[in-house]
């Protein structure tokens, strides 16, 4: 353990109004801290930067799913275990269902927040191209009052987000348009359980008389931000998979992924990979009319 | 008879209950009144001369204790073998995190920030990180050549074979450095005291090993060093001789301070600066008929042993005697080097050698296949070594094992003609490649040669007062059953029931040097004086008048309690003694390299997904011919463990080394399989006993290390028709080969 | 939450370990970890990696397994945990405990209690789990000794034993 527990400060005022007003009072102060599973390693490894932290676990305003009749609203509190085992979220929304459950272990799971991924913001995170493909939005809350923004452009660099010192996200806001796409998530790692991705795919298309209708791809760990393919999808409107679409859709890929050598993994491996994800997206798609 | 048959069953581990209550002590669990705690400064670069070393001004440094080279009262050196390795580094480093000095706090939070605030300036100097580098001698690290050791064991006349063959196959392998990743990092306390000296409490595997490590670095009198090993979680040989390093730290400390010291690792210092397996190269060039026979070769094993010569001679030494396999080699060169670079000393874990120059023969023995024009199931019963027949070290095979046989039923077991079938036709669609592997190999068990006669290994059985009996070892329990086992055993050889017997705790003060906890020697070599000690303890008895030759429990307390009126104490000993006609010759690296053998064949199915390049073993299926199995559970989990290691060895555990330091010394990183990650592990034995080891049994810790790594490299190869030679073999490796051979899923246009 | 603290010094929380009332005079932001095994004697909780991959840590928190090394303290306050030393009641061993004793689901131990409490959440969840239920459902522990065979054979073996 290689930090001094007397150097830091960690105060939980219990309610969203009396952490916004901290937030707001002592700007760029305070950091907040849910189920603490990112910033916790950072802390034991001595490499938290920040010394006074503000708890937002347990905040009754951050929690819960409502099922509305237009869409479905995520408390950012809300753990990747009540995201996995939630009904209507394996049903409408299983991109995100899936993410949560292969998102660490069980325990790391009961703790860690998809608020918390949002905001930890690494590209490697596993429910943030899910998120994308559902072209999410977030409805963050200050003393202001609350916004709600898409989530698509939240994260303008690696790291950096379209979040005031001062704000919280309170909510995930997703649409229940997707019932009817074909939805496909796959997480590649070091091992079955327990990994940070190497590359990640969250997509769902939908096909009419063969072709493409729509289609919503994102990919994770290939660049600094999660990464919505927008290119490819207006690319792949209109058109039916054939090998040779497979084959653009590939270098279309290629082309968007920025992807690095890391302690994990290869530049080389993850673009490869990449490809042979979207290629098998899209296979699974084209097959999908057969079972119509 | 009450105690009859307790061998083969699987009885209760004896210190079971302390584990699945929490009630099990191990270092970080313990403290002593008036504690402080330990750190150590390293060394961030990988060579170099220590130019300066200044303490920041933010501490008051009086507030610590500090120990450098020149407080050490005797020899600054870790006592092992060559002795070359100092204790704290004196004026020049030779590896990364070599330890520098030492501080101590009563906080372990200031104690941390110390560490930080203490600065060393270096000249740095050039540093080398491989074989090859070592090899070339443009920097030289270590003696006057970089070699550590060399060894060569010759059987025959190699240089007449190469006219005679039909073909000569050659083929180099590749393995790397493993970390042994016991879930408890290493830890001690130590304690100095003016009459009594040093006592040390640790984590550790060898406690005489350690005893006469602080004996030379102290300065001390053997009675006046005591060690005792706590409950210790996991070891793998990790633990073996790197507990002395750490060890010497705390009793520096300790006699500088006067007050007890506790020095425990956190996982990133102890990936990065303790031991791990050595990395190797091996090159094998072999001449073989067109039958299939092998009619000689030559094999060229090297390892890198880090910066100081530490254990590496003699894993060179297992290493060379294993290169062969289990196989009849008419005529053979075996050359063995160990050579030094820039990394922390590399040392034991499980298999010693044999795993790095098994897994060379093993895909080596695919490579003749395919040469050859025969399969891997065929090229192995050619040459496989027959009763009569001898090893490379011409050692004669004297037990009746049939590796023919072996093999059929491992075929069986493992459905491999079936699945080999539907695999080929398989693989000619889809993305996800199968393919079936085997590896045939052996080990031997206990120390090399003469070493056994060298150790010459004590143990001592006690009748107590109130009937129960305790085992004298220094064998030490780290989850293998040696506490079981050795229960087991001294109640069998007295027919008293388990419960009955004890093992004392493992301290230098109370028990005798039964030897290193290490080479699979315990169950075997220990347990078999066990059983000699426990038949003395008897034989006082009943020699003394004081027991029939059959008796119960209550008869046997009545003798013990009659006979400690009488003369104090009932205590028994056995020394090891060599068997006849075993002979060893060291010059010449010939003759009965070890008293027994254990046989396996194991057979893995791994499937490669393409999309993704990972590999997984669906299925494995470990066969092993053990001797006895004493405690089916027991030997049981050793295998299945022993395997997950081995797999973990091939498919997932890589060292990023940048400059000789370990860069990914977290969990995160340096990935071992979790449960979802392994098929069933089926795991079956046969015995035929072993003259020379207790109630027949051979040694198997090591064993199954040696098997999974060759057998799932050769499936891969099987499934994908690429050549692999390397482990590990990662996803991102199998891209490189896949795409440099351009192999594609079948179905769409799977090629970059 | 009770027992807030906007002072840079320790606090006092309390907490229910075992079902016994506890109170700590900590500072908020110390490992659950290290608070169980240093203020409260706990030390069945074991460190083994300090970043929540082990699982050797691992205790139960209102009945939920969580990873003890990365919950500050703080966030513990108000809760009842289940350490291991709070399994057996008196001389009689759980029914996990007792497989795992019987089917050679220990070998160091040193993994033991976090695994025998992932054991039991997992069987809170899923009383008749199937072999893929367990191997996911320690997913987050790690043992080096067993290979985790024999622990799936004790994980299956207390379901078998337990009531219906």
């Amino acid at each position: 353990m290689r930090s001094d527990p007397a150097d830091f400060e960690l105060i939980a005022p219990g309610t969203l109004q009396a952490v916004v007003s901290r937030l707001a009072d002592e700007p760029g102060q305070w950091l907040p801290i849910a189920g603490g599973t990112d910033v916790m390693v950072q802390y034991a490894a001595g490499k938290l930067p920040a010394r006074k932290l503000i708890s937002i676990w347990n905040l009754t305003e951050l929690q819960g799913i409502e099922v509305l009749p237009g869409e479905i609203r995520i408390g950012a509190g809300c753990t990747y275990t009540e995201l996995g085992e939630h009904k209507v979220i394996a049903q409408e929304v299983p991109l995100l269902a899936s993410a949560a459950r292969w998102t660490g272990g069980i325990a790391n799971q009961n703790r860690g927040t998809l608020g918390g991924n949002i905001v930890n913001a690494s590209p490697a995170a596993d429910s943030l191209p899910a998120l994308l493909a559902y072209e999410a939005e977030l409805i963050v809350v200050s003393v202001r009052g609350e916004r709600r923004i898409p989530y698509l452009g939240f994260h303008t660099g690696y790291k950096k987000m379209n979040l005031a010192p001062d704000e919280l996200i309170r909510a995930i806001s997703l649409g229940r348009r997707f019932s009817g796409y074909l939805q496909y998530a796959r997480k590649v790692g070091a091992r079955d359980a327990q990994a940070i991705s190497k590359v990640c795919i969250a997509a769902l298309g939908r096909l009419r008389g063969g072709k493409i209708e729509d289609v919503r791809m994102a990919l994770g760990s290939v660049a600094p931000v999660p990464l919505r393919l927008i290119e490819m999808e207006q690319m792949l409107k209109g058109k039916a998979v054939e090998p040779e679409l497979l084959h653009l859709a590939r270098e279309t890929a290629a082309a968007a992924i920025e992807p690095i050598d890391d302690i994990r993994s290869t530049a080389k491996y993850r673009a490869a990979v990449a490809g042979n994800l979207v290629a098998e997206f899209l296979e699974h798609l084209r097959d999908s009319a057969n079972t119509a | 008879m009450t105690g009859a048959h307790i061998i083969g069953k699987s009885v209760p581990r004896k210190e079971g209950r302390d584990k699945v209550t929490g009630a099990a002590r191990y270092i970080d669990d313990m403290s002593l009144p008036g504690m402080l705690y330990g750190a150590t400064v390293r060394s961030q670069i990988p060579r170099g001369i220590i130019k300066k070393i200044s303490f920041g001004s933010q501490f008051d440094w009086s507030e610590f204790v500090t120990v450098t080279a020149k407080d050490i009262p005797g020899k600054n050196c870790i006592a092992l073998i060559g002795d070359d390795q100092p204790c704290l580094a004196d004026g020049k480093v030779n590896h990364p995190e070599e330890p520098i000095l030492l501080l101590a706090h009563a906080d372990r939070h200031v104690l941390r920030k110390a560490i930080e605030a203490v600065l060393i300036e270096y000249d740095a100097l050039p540093a080398i990180f491989s074989i090859e580098e070592s090899e070339r001698r443009s920097q030289i690290v270590w003696g006057t050549d970089n070699v550590f050791k060399t060894f060569l064991i010759a059987k025959g006349d190699v240089d007449s074979v190469w006219e005679k063959a039909d073909y000569i196959v050659e083929g180099e392998y590749t393995t790397g450095a493993q970390e042994q990743l016991y879930i408890e990092n290493n830890g001690v306390i130590a304690s100095f005291d003016r009459e009594l000296g040093i006592t040390v409490w640790g984590s550790l595997q060898c406690p005489y090993y350690v005893h006469k490590a602080l004996m030379a670095l102290c300065n001390l009198p053997a009675e006046k060093v005591r060690v005792v090993q706590a409950e210790t979680g996991g070891a793998f040989g990790g633990k073996e001789d790197y507990p002395s390093m750490i060890a010497g730290h705390a009793a520096l400390l300790a006699m500088k301070s006067g007050r007890p010291v506790k020095i425990v690792y956190d996982r990133l210092e102890d990936m990065t600066a303790t031991t791990k397996r050595h990395p190797s190269r091996t090159h094998h060039r072999t001449a073989v008929s067109k039958e299939g026979k092998i009619l000689g070769g030559e094999i060229d094993f090297t390892i890198d042993g880090g910066a100081y010569a530490t254990l590496s001679s003699v894993v060179l030494s297992r290493g060379i005697i294993h290169a062969g396999g289990p196989y009849y080699w008419p005529n053979v060169r075996i050359r063995g080097k160990a050579v030094a670079t820039n990394a922390p000393p590399h040392g034991a874990f499980r298999g010693f050698g044999a795993p790095q120059s098994l897994f060379a023969m093993e895909r080596h023995m695919d490579r003749i296949a395919q040469v050859v024009g025969l399969s891997p199931v065929e090229i192995r019963r050619q040459n496989f070594l027959k009763p009569g027949q001898t090893t490379t070290t011409e050692q004669t095979v004297r037990e009746e094992i049939d590796l023919g046989k072996l093999l059929d039923r491992a075929l069986e077991l493992s459905d491999y003609p079936a699945k080999k079938a539907r695999f080929a036709r398989q693989n000619t669609k889809g993305s996800v490649k199968r393919g079936m592997g085997i590896a045939a190999f052996l080990h031997g068990a206990g120390f090399t040669g003469s070493g056994e006669r060298y150790l010459a290994s004590v143990v001592g059985v006690e009748g107590c007062a109130d009937g129960t009996v305790r085992v004298l070892v220094s064998s030490t329990e780290f989850g293998q059953g040696t506490n079981t086992v050795l229960c087991q055993i001294a109640a069998e050889a007295l027919d008293l029931p388990y419960d009955c017997v004890a093992i004392a705790q493992v301290d230098t003060n109370q028990v005798p040097n039964s030897g290193p906890t290490v080479a699979s020697r315990t169950a075997m070599v220990v347990g078999n004086l066990v059983r000699s000690a426990a038949i003395g303890a008897r034989q006082t008895l009943t020699g003394g008048g004081l027991l029939s030759d059959s008796y119960s429990p209550e008869e046997f307390r009545a003798a013990c309690r009659r006979h400690i009126a009488e003369h104090g104490e009932l205590r028994s000993y056995a020394r090891y003694e060599a068997p006849e006609g075993v002979f060893w010759d060291d010059e010449k690296y010939r003759g009965e390299a070890y008293a027994s053998f254990a046989w396996a064949i194991y057979v893995a199915e791994v499937a490669v997904d393409l999309s993704t390049y990972s590999a997984r073993v669906e299925d494995f299926v470990a066969l092993q011919e053990v001797g006895r199995v004493l405690h089916p559970i027991l030997a049981k989990g050793q295998i299945a463990g022993g395997v997950a290691q081995g797999i973990g060895f091939a498919l997932y555990e890589k060292v990023v080394w940048q400059n000789g330091r370990m860069q990914n010394g977290q969990m995160t990183n340096y990935i071992m399989p979790t449960s979802a990650d392994l098929p069933q592990l089926r795991v079956f034995f046969e015995e035929m006993g072993n003259v020379h080891g207790a109630y027949g049994a051979k040694g198997i810790g090591e064993l199954p290390m040696d098997g999974p790594a060759p057998a799932i490299v050769n499936a891969i190869e099987d499934a994908l028709g690429t050549r692999f030679d390397s482990i590990p073999l990662l996803p991102e490796d199998i891209f490189e080969a896949v795409f440099a051979d351009g192999v594609t899923d079948g179905k769409t246009d799977g090629r970059r | 939450m009770t027992n807030t603290s906007e002072n840079r010094g320790k606090c006092e929380l309390a907490l229910t370990v075992n079902g016994k009332s506890e109170t700590v005079r900590v500072y908020p932001m110390e490992r659950l970890l290290d608070v169980l095994r240093q203020e409260l004697g706990l030390t069945g909780a074991k460190e083994g990696c300090g970043e929540g991959e082990c699982g050797s840590c691992s205790v139960l928190m209102n009945g939920k397994l969580i990873n003890s090394c990365l919950v500050p303290v703080l966030q513990a306050a108000g809760t009842n945990l289940t350490t291991i030393e709070g399994l057996a009641e008196g001389p009689q061993l759980s029914a996990l405990q007792t497989a795992f004793l019987e089917c050679g689901g220990a070998q160091c131990g040193i993994c033991t209690p976090g695994m025998i409490l992932a054991s039991c959440h997992l069987l809170d969840k899923k009383p008749r789990p199937t072999l893929d239920d367990i191997r996911e459902g320690l997913s987050g522990n790690l043992c080096r000794c067993t290979g985790y065979m024999q622990i799936f054979d004790a994980v299956m073996e207390a379901a078998r034993r337990s009531p219906a």
